[in-house]
């Protein structure tokens, strides 16, 4: 974590956040609630969960496009350089997207458009938001395909999207994205899709831009392993909500929600022992509109206290100098985090 | 891309074989004798064997067909066992009125197609996207040719604003050749036009829910861009297909238009030809007909590698 | 089957407690209205055609000089054809017409694509690539040229006519049938009832046919409208039925040739027409949605 902030304000500032989409029924399910979490200028935080757990609906809120994908914004508000968004005008919205804030998703092959070249699709946005003529656009379109390390970049500049690899789609997005210079860059699930030993390659690219460009980087992921590696800080997220957050080192090596501790305990290590078995969390995650009352995580924690937990909703609390968490059993339960070794 | 379209073309060509083969093989075993037609009222026996024998109706069939097709492949269709007129010559005079109705037709489709159906997905489950909806699918079941007369009868015959009857040829001007053109092609076109709204309108919707649609709006692109942009290229695939098979019965609907508007195109001339038993006449119809579906699939078949770059490769 | 049941009793089908035990979402339930409007119409269609004889006003076919092109009256209540015939009575006995024709071309059509479908679903090989050519050529042919061709070689009429609609309508029952056959050929209860020793005709029978039905259902509610607006234009060609008899598209043909005198005579037979074809697609359409959410529906209860 950063000790010196910007003008002492983060550059994101997501505060009870409620999004909801519609039901089956004709009203409306909340998917997303009370949400709150900074970032800071330069800063890496990821967002963790299991899918389902509202980290890309949190995200996409963020990007304004919830409407997009047929939710609403239902309360709280998102701060992005101490400007209010959620009720910004879709014009406003249009010129924050690109050089304010991108993003990349998770199907990297599915998220270029198959009818027009990569060039092409990357030379619009800078044409939009840097003003470049066509010319500098396709000149701008190249130097960032060779930025992230694709080879004879002229060259494949002119190629459909579907005649890239998905790591190569990927690298594709992200010169996408960063052509525009962005001050903070939304990778949704950036590597889930991809193959093992591409996933280190992508991950190591971002490492690299961040570094040379110094963009804030907001980092949605399942898997903790690979957040361990990039980020500064995490914020865990179960069934619509924030459970834990706090420094990566807070919630590493002490964990103080057991959601938390049961992640980090399916992380599968490489010096894993024989005899030793991988914990999966038991049960799955809860779909929204059904959420337990109490504690959302109860029913599938083994710490629970019945008629504690499964009674009143717990409020995230602080729980040192950098942390807080949603249990109310966080002081008197003794979780194990990563064994460093 | 050129080889792809040529491998097409080749694959097409037979087609256009079959169908003529097909009229070839029912003329044998039909009932009835095309020389006993034709030799008038009460013929002599020798007049029906002289006509028999000028259109070689005694040979098999198999060799009627192949000698019809060795002197088509040569550009000639016979001549017409009512007027001595050349084959060829009859249907190139008329061919100018009916590929006039069906270009109308076509042009009409698309655009008032692409209209709705691209108003309608401004507001997906909008009050605007279900009456266009419900208008195209009740349009489907029109007949063209009723809606041809419900025209006439309105607009040429009770109110006289254009011209009911007849056709122009483009060379006596712009305005009277479309002034004879519109209502016969408006009748002509509601059916495609209705279909082209329908289909572009689901696959627009498709589009519209996929994750690069998505990508663009993150991207900063306005919704109006991304609807013209990252969406209609894409959802003309589907589109493009369904007009391909409409042009063969917007083809077919030209006759009845055609005799209902009274205009001097083939469907007139196919029509007289069946009443007469003209069967070369008939014959240079259907090869003409199917030589425009076999020309359009090709064209559709092409532009799948516009639309969609993967099928270039 | 429940799809089945929907097409035999139209009315009641959408009622069955199968399918409303399923029910629960309001659009469900308005689409099912549609579907049963469409299905009272054409029952109520079909009752016409029967009891023609009994509720039509006049006999079709009498002449009366003296009553020629008569407007809409009380003794003539959508007012005389250029013969002085009752259209009214003409419109009842039309629809006779219509839907016989109908029912002739699409069992032609059934006759040419199904058996055949099944055998290139089933064999395929040389036997079945070639079948497959034939009907592909035949899809690509313009139709109504082809069915027009057809009549010119066997003459004109009713019957000649709709045995060109027939064939040519064909080819989507072949594609049907074959593309549903090839689906279920390879699954394991078929596989073992051939591997058991059962005979191709008797696997055909107990397992094939009862998978392509349902799907030759929906053709079949679509085709049925094709047919009565391909029996129209045949028949205002004059290349369909003979006169004097009564068609809806001949009746069409009498009004674009007195167009100018009595335009009112184009109104009846072209709505009945479109009403007609309207009341098919939407029935077929109503059969499409129910199999799909029967289908779903099933898939939930495994």
């Amino acid at each position: 974590m950063r000790e010196q902030k910007t003008a002492g304000q983060p550059l994101l500032e997501v505060r009870d956040l409620a999004v909801e989409f519609p039901s089956a029924s004709g009203g409306w399910t909340p998917v997303v609630q009370g949400v709150s979490f900074t970032l800071d200028q330069g800063e890496s935080v990821a967002l963790v969960g299991e899918s389902g757990s509202g980290k890309t609906v949190t995200s996409l809120a963020v990007m304004g496009l919830t409407g997009v994908t047929g939710g609403r914004v239902a309360g709280g508000s998102v701060r992005f350089d101490g400007r209010e968004l959620t009720a910004l005008p879709e014009r406003e919205w249009r010129r924050l997207r690109g050089p304010g804030m991108g993003m990349i998703f998770q199907q990297p092959t599915r998220s270029l458009n198959p009818a027009y070249t990569v060039g092409d699709q990357i030379a619009e946005s800078v044409r939009r938001h840097l003003g470049l003529g066509r010319r500098a656009a396709w000149a701008r379109a190249v130097e960032m395909l060779d930025l992230v390390q694709i080879p004879r970049a002229a060259e494949r500049v002119h190629d459909y999207p579907h005649s890239f690899s998905g790591g190569m789609c990927q690298r594709v997005m992200i010169a996408m994205v960063m052509a525009c210079n962005p001050r903070l860059l939304i990778a949704d699930e950036p590597t889930t899709a991809l193959d093992v030993t591409v996933q280190e390659r992508i991950l190591q690219l971002l490492r690299d831009l961040q570094e040379q460009t110094g963009v804030s980087l907001l980092f949605v992921s399942h898997d903790l392993a690979v957040v361990a590696e990039l980020c500064q800080r995490v914020v865990v997220m179960y069934a619509g909500e924030v459970v834990e957050q706090g420094t990566a080192a807070d919630v590493y090596f002490r964990p103080r929600h057991p959601y938390t501790a049961g992640l980090l305990a399916s992380i599968p290590k490489p010096g894993l022992r024989a005899g030793r078995r991988l914990t999966a969390i038991p049960g799955s995650i809860p779909a929204p509109g059904s959420w337990p009352s109490g504690c959302r995580f109860h029913v599938r924690c083994p710490h629970r206290d019945p008629g504690r937990c499964d009674l009143r909703h717990p409020e995230i609390v602080p729980v040192g100098p950098s942390a807080q968490a949603r249990c109310v059993r966080a002081d008197e339960i003794e979780l194990s985090g990563v064994t460093v070794g | 891309m050129l080889r792809y379209a040529g491998k097409r073309l080749l694959a097409a060509i037979p087609l256009l074989f079959v169908v003529p083969l097909l009229v070839f093989l029912l003329i044998g075993l039909a009932p009835g004798d095309p020389a006993v037609v034709l030799a008038g009222d009460n013929p002599t026996p020798e007049r029906v064997a002289a006509i028999r024998d000028q259109l070689g109706l005694d040979d098999p069939v198999w060799e009627r067909y192949l000698r019809w097709v060795g002197a088509a492949l040569q550009g000639d269709l016979g001549t017409s066992l009512l007027s001595d007129q050349r084959v060829v010559d009859m249907l190139t005079r008329r061919m100018g009125t009916t590929m006039s109705l069906v270009l109308f037709a076509m042009v009409m489709a698309v655009v008032l197609g692409a209209a709705m159906a691209i108003v309608a997905s401004l507001r997906p489950g909008g009050l605007v996207d279900r009456l266009v909806n419900w208008l195209a699918s009740i349009a489907i079941a029109v007949p063209a040719f009723w809606f041809g007369l419900v025209l006439a009868s309105l607009f040429a015959v009770s109110y006289q604003l254009l011209p009911a009857f007849g056709f122009e040829p483009l060379s006596a001007g712009f305005w009277p050749w479309l002034s004879h053109l519109i209502l016969p092609g408006i009748a002509l076109g509601l059916l495609p036009a209705a279909e082209v709204t329908l289909q572009l309108r689901s696959a627009l919707g498709q589009v519209l829910r996929s994750d690069y649609v998505l990508n663009a709006r993150a991207k900063g692109l306005s919704r109006r861009a991304v609807l013209f942009k990252h969406s209609l290229k894409n959802a003309c695939i589907p589109v493009v297909t369904v007009l391909g098979f409409r042009v063969a019965e917007v083809l077919a609907g030209s006759v009845t238009i055609e005799i209902i508007y009274n205009m001097p195109g083939l469907g007139s001339l196919a029509v007289d030809s069946v009443l007469n038993r003209d069967i070369p006449v008939l014959l240079g119809f259907v090869l003409f007909s199917t030589s425009v579906v076999v020309v359009v699939n090709l064209l559709v078949d092409i532009s799948y590698g516009y639309f969609n770059p993967k099928v270039r490769a | 089957m429940t799809n089945a049941t929907v097409l035999d009793d139209p009315v009641g089908g959408p009622d069955d407690p199968a399918t409303a035990g399923r029910a629960g979402i309001l659009r469900g339930i308005l689409r099912r209205r549609s579907t049963v409007v469409a299905g009272g119409f054409l029952l109520l269609l079909v009752a016409c055609a029967v009891l023609a004889p009994v509720i039509a006003p006049h006999d079709p076919d009498a002449q009366d000089v003296l009553q020629r092109l008569q407007p809409p009256s009380g003794e003539h209540l959508l007012g005389t054809d250029d013969y002085g015939r009752d259209v009214l009575s003409r419109l009842i006995y039309g629809a006779r017409v219509s839907l016989q024709a109908a029912v002739q071309a699409v069992v032609v059509a059934l006759l040419i694509g199904l058996p055949p479908g099944i055998v290139a679903g089933y064999w395929g090989g040389l036997l079945g690539a070639t079948l497959t050519r034939v009907m592909d050529a035949l899809m690509s042919a313009p139709s109504l040229v082809l069915a027009i061709t057809i009549v010119a070689v066997l003459g004109p009429g009713v019957t000649n006519a709709m045995l060109a609609v027939g064939l040519v309508m064909a080819p989507r029952f072949f594609r049907v049938a074959r593309a549903t056959t090839m689906d279920v050929r390879h699954e394991t209860y078929i596989e073992a009832s051939v591997a058991l020793g059962c005979s191709s005709l008797r696997t055909i029978g107990r397992h094939i046919l009862p998978n392509v039905m349902p799907p030759i259902v929906l053709v079949i509610s679509v085709s049925l409208g094709t047919a009565v607006a391909a029996e129209a234009s045949l028949s205002f060609l004059g290349l369909g039925v003979r006169p004097p008899a009564a068609s809806w598209g001949s009746m069409l043909s009498t009004a674009s040739s007195n167009m100018g005198i009595a335009p009112y005579l184009v109104w009846p037979p072209g709505v009945m027409i479109f009403l007609t074809v309207l009341a098919f697609t939407y029935l077929g359409d109503g059969v499409r949605k129910g199999m799909l959410r029967s289908r779903s529906a099933g898939s939930k209860e495994d």
